[in-house]
């Protein structure tokens, strides 16, 4: 599209100014796709740091799911393969296992993890592949118009479950994280969000260690859960969205640490 | 020389390694071979078979419903494939595993006590080995020392110290149709 | 030349697919080709490749699709069931032009069908059997020996062309034993350059992005038309058949796979009875040798076409043929194989009403 009416702000460079900040340079600098106050612009944001701070851009692929995320690539400029629906894990573990001096990470939603991907993404782990599976909760399908997800809370409308999630007719939603961290092969396990500044120097933290890990190659597989909203698809406003995020899904999804690696003797 | 035979009996009675025995010796002697198994649930403890070619020239197919000899081990098989064999052609059973064998006047039929005089070896697994022995008395498809040498290739190294009774058990084989012959 | 060995078909697969220097194979069990994944899982590692037992043929088939896509030589191989599961990332892999090599080895269906050989999967593999305008180099060897050369063959072709090509082969062919000899075959000879390949942006280079998808219509047309450029050159170049005793042939049976050899013996006998029958065996069944049909359809005075199935490259003879000869069919379904006699019997039946129909004209 020729004509678009988001504009990126643009700053003068003032002298004397300390740099505090800037945008990781693997960031392409495009107006993305996602909606405003979709936290999966943060998410993509923090890999980039965390990839270009480790210095590893040279050797880093990833792979990118389908639901909104799909066009991950246009974005994120680091090599990318898109996978087929639910596959990523799969895809990642077909290159890791050949050239195990790669870093891979897939990035996906919930659709594309706990619904359609649900068996490569458990014996996955529990081979306990080498990789970082990021995994953004939003509690529903984005992409293909708000339908329910498996990880949609108990209640909640969708155009899929127009009277809330009725648990006896739908089930429950999932906890895959919490799944995932019983593995043997599964070797960090946490849960993070990026609706406050807070969260996100968290989030970071847990994306730096999960690459770390990776580096090292030792232990199993990463896994890095990212509660997020979704503002349309919620139909809420940016911040009604990250307050009923706050008020609603931290409960059931609980933030933090699942499971870390076993700590070394110093 | 181009000869097609069939195999047949119960899974266990060496069926399969009998004929894959066979087809390692005529590669040995650099013929062509196929050695086509039957394949799947019959394998596990019911009957199985397998047809072998050994032939001078290019074997067109694995899959033939006419063969020059028809080894058979059990009762079922001879039933299945007593009218399967060409006419002139030769039938090898086993004495003991059947009750009736093939009533046709138009081949030639060879009763052999095969599983008695395997226990005389005090091996009964060397009773597939005997009537190979016979069989190949009967047809000089391959030699016996092409056999020994096969041999080296089917059985795991482990069991390479019973080559030299499988060639004891060539010989009475071929010595048991030696009164027919 | 390696010495001549016996072998599976099955094995003879793996073990040419080590040979032509595969780094990764993934695979799951299932009857009638887990000797090729049984083969692998002991001789791959040992031979510096990857081996993964996936938890599906559709993780299989997407571990693949990633090797593939980060320019390594990669495989796997199951049977028809496992092969229709596979169909949407043979779709993806194709519209995103990734070289890799794989293998059916057939067994009687449809559903669950039988584990007994079939040639049944033949329009799955040649028409395209997931979705959307792809097509797939499809090689049917009709020996051990053939399994292992094709094998060398689909490899290369695979980069040759950046197109999945794959072995239809089935239980029989991939069960049954035969002399075998591995080429020479020298890798560095082999292998292409794969500038396309997610590697990692190594030396800061411009970021490569493996995908099918295309959102805007225009762009996926131009991909589309981009894609069936690549086929018409390899309709054009790669074409394989195999022609027995057409030279006088005023009948001609039409056969792939384990199918032709058993026509090749129902020939032979033809032939003892002074019967002037020819065999064409198609070896790519994608390309079809539609000319050379087309060519004979002149010369000979019928045909028959003898399959493992309800006749599907029946389809094909006739339109390669395009009404100039009349094309009957034999076919055996859900496991069986049809017999020499059987064949023969046809060929009898069909020759003289075919010849003498042709007299009386």
């Amino acid at each position: 599209m020729a004509e678009n009416t988001i504009s990126t702000p643009t700053f003068k460079k003032t002298e004397n100014m300390e740099k505090v900040w800037e945008k990781p340079s693997i960031l392409f600098d495009v107006p993305n796709h996602y909606c405003p106050g979709c936290g999966h612009s943060v998410a993509h944001r923090l890999i980039m740091e965390v990839v270009e701070e480790l210095g590893i851009t040279d050797r880093t692929i990833g792979i990118a799911p389908v639901g909104c995320s799909v066009l991950a690539y246009n974005y994120l400029n680091v090599d990318m393969q898109e996978a087929a629906h639910g596959r990523a894990t799969a895809c990642a573990t077909g290159i890791k296992r050949i050239f195990n001096d790669k870093i891979l990470f897939t990035y996906q939603g919930d659709g594309d993890l706990a619904a359609i991907g649900t068996a490569e993404t458990i014996h996955t782990v529990n081979r306990g592949e080498n990789i970082v599976i990021i995994f953004v909760n939003n509690g529903i399908y984005g992409m293909t118009g708000g339908q329910m997800a498996p990880t949609t809370l108990e209640g909640a409308k969708t155009s899929t479950s127009p009277e809330g999630r009725n648990l006896d007719l739908m089930g429950h939603p999932l906890k895959i994280a919490n799944m995932l961290a019983i593995l043997e092969g599964a070797y960090y396990v946490t849960r993070q969000s990026v609706h406050t500044a807070k969260a996100v120097r968290k989030t970071k933290k847990a994306l730096m260690n999960a690459f770390k890990y990776q580096i090292e190659g030792k232990g199993g597989t990463s896994f890095v859960e990212i509660v997020s909203n979704c503002p349309s698809g919620w139909k809420m406003t940016p911040i009604q969205s990250n307050e009923w995020m706050a008020d609603n899904m931290f409960d059931f999804y609980e933030l933090g640490d699942i499971k870390t690696p076993p700590k070394e003797g110093k | 020389m181009n000869k097609e035979l069939i195999i047949a009996g119960f899974g266990g009675q060496g069926v399969l390694s009998m004929g894959m025995t066979l087809a390692y010796a005529g590669m040995v002697e650099d013929k062509e071979v196929v050695w086509m198994p039957s394949y799947g649930p019959e394998m596990r403890g019911g009957t199985a078979n397998c047809i072998v070619v050994v032939s001078d020239d290019r074997v067109s197919s694995p899959i033939i419903n006419q063969f020059d000899t028809a080894i058979i081990l059990n009762q079922p098989s001879m039933d299945k494939f007593e009218s399967a064999v060409k006419p002139g052609g030769h039938i090898l059973y086993e004495a003991n595993n059947i009750m009736n064998p093939s009533t046709r006047d138009d081949i030639s039929t060879y009763k052999i006590p095969a599983v008695v005089e395997a226990n005389k070896l005090n091996n009964p697994k060397t009773m597939n080995m005997i009537i190979l022995g016979a069989f190949l008395a009967l047809n000089s498809v391959v030699k016996n020392e092409s056999i020994l040498e096969a041999l080296k290739k089917v059985l795991p190294e482990r069991h390479h110290h019973l080559i030299p009774l499988n060639e004891k058990a060539l010989l009475k084989g071929a010595e048991l149709v030696g009164e027919f012959v | 030349m390696s010495k001549k060995l016996l072998m599976k078909g099955n094995e003879a697969i793996a073990e040419a697919a080590i040979r032509a220097g595969v780094q990764g194979y993934y695979g799951y069990p299932i009857t009638p080709q887990s000797e090729l994944l049984e083969y692998m899982s002991s001789e791959l590692p040992k031979r510096g490749g990857a081996f993964v037992q996936a938890e599906s043929e559709v993780a299989a088939i997407n571990m693949v699709y990633g090797a593939s896509g980060a320019g390594a030589r990669t495989m796997t191989s199951t049977s028809g069931p496992g092969f229709s599961l596979m169909q949407e990332a043979i779709s993806y892999i194709a519209c995103a032009e990734l070289p890799c090599f794989l293998v059916n080895v057939m067994r009687g269906g449809p559903g669950l069908g039988t584990i007994q050989p079939s040639q049944g999967d033949y329009f799955q593999a040649v028409k395209g059997g997931g979705h959307g305008d792809y097509k797939m180099i499809v090689l049917a060897p009709n020996s051990v020996q053939e399994m292992a050369d094709f094998t060398y063959l689909g490899f290369d072709l695979a980069d040759k062309y950046r197109t999945p090509t794959m072995i239809l082969t089935d239980g029989a062919l991939g069960q049954m034993m035969e002399s075998v000899q591995f080429p020479e075959y020298n890798l560095d000879e082999h292998l292409v350059d794969k500038p396309w390949a997610t590697t990692g942006r190594e030396n800061g280079r411009k970021q490569n992005v493996i995908t099918s998808l295309h959102l805007q219509s225009e762009q996926m047309e131009q991909i589309n038309l981009k894609l069936q450029k690549k086929y018409r050159e390899i309709e054009k170049n790669e074409v394989r058949y195999e022609t027995i005793e057409t030279e006088d042939a005023d009948f001609l049976i039409v056969a792939f796979g384990l199918s032709s050899r058993v026509c090749h013996k129902a020939l032979e006998l033809a032939r003892e009875e002074g019967l002037k029958v020819g065999l064409l065996r198609p070896i790519t069944l994608y390309p079809y040798p539609y000319d050379i049909l087309n060519k004979l359809a002149d010369q000979v005075k019928g045909m028959l076409v003898v399959e493992m199935n309800a006749g599907q490259m029946l389809e094909d003879v006739k339109l390669a043929v395009n009404g100039k000869v009349s094309v009957d069919f034999y076919g055996r379904m859900g496991g069986m194989i049809p017999q020499p006699d059987a064949i023969l019997s046809k060929i009898r039946e069909l020759y003289s009403a075919h010849t003498k129909t042709k007299m009386e004209v």
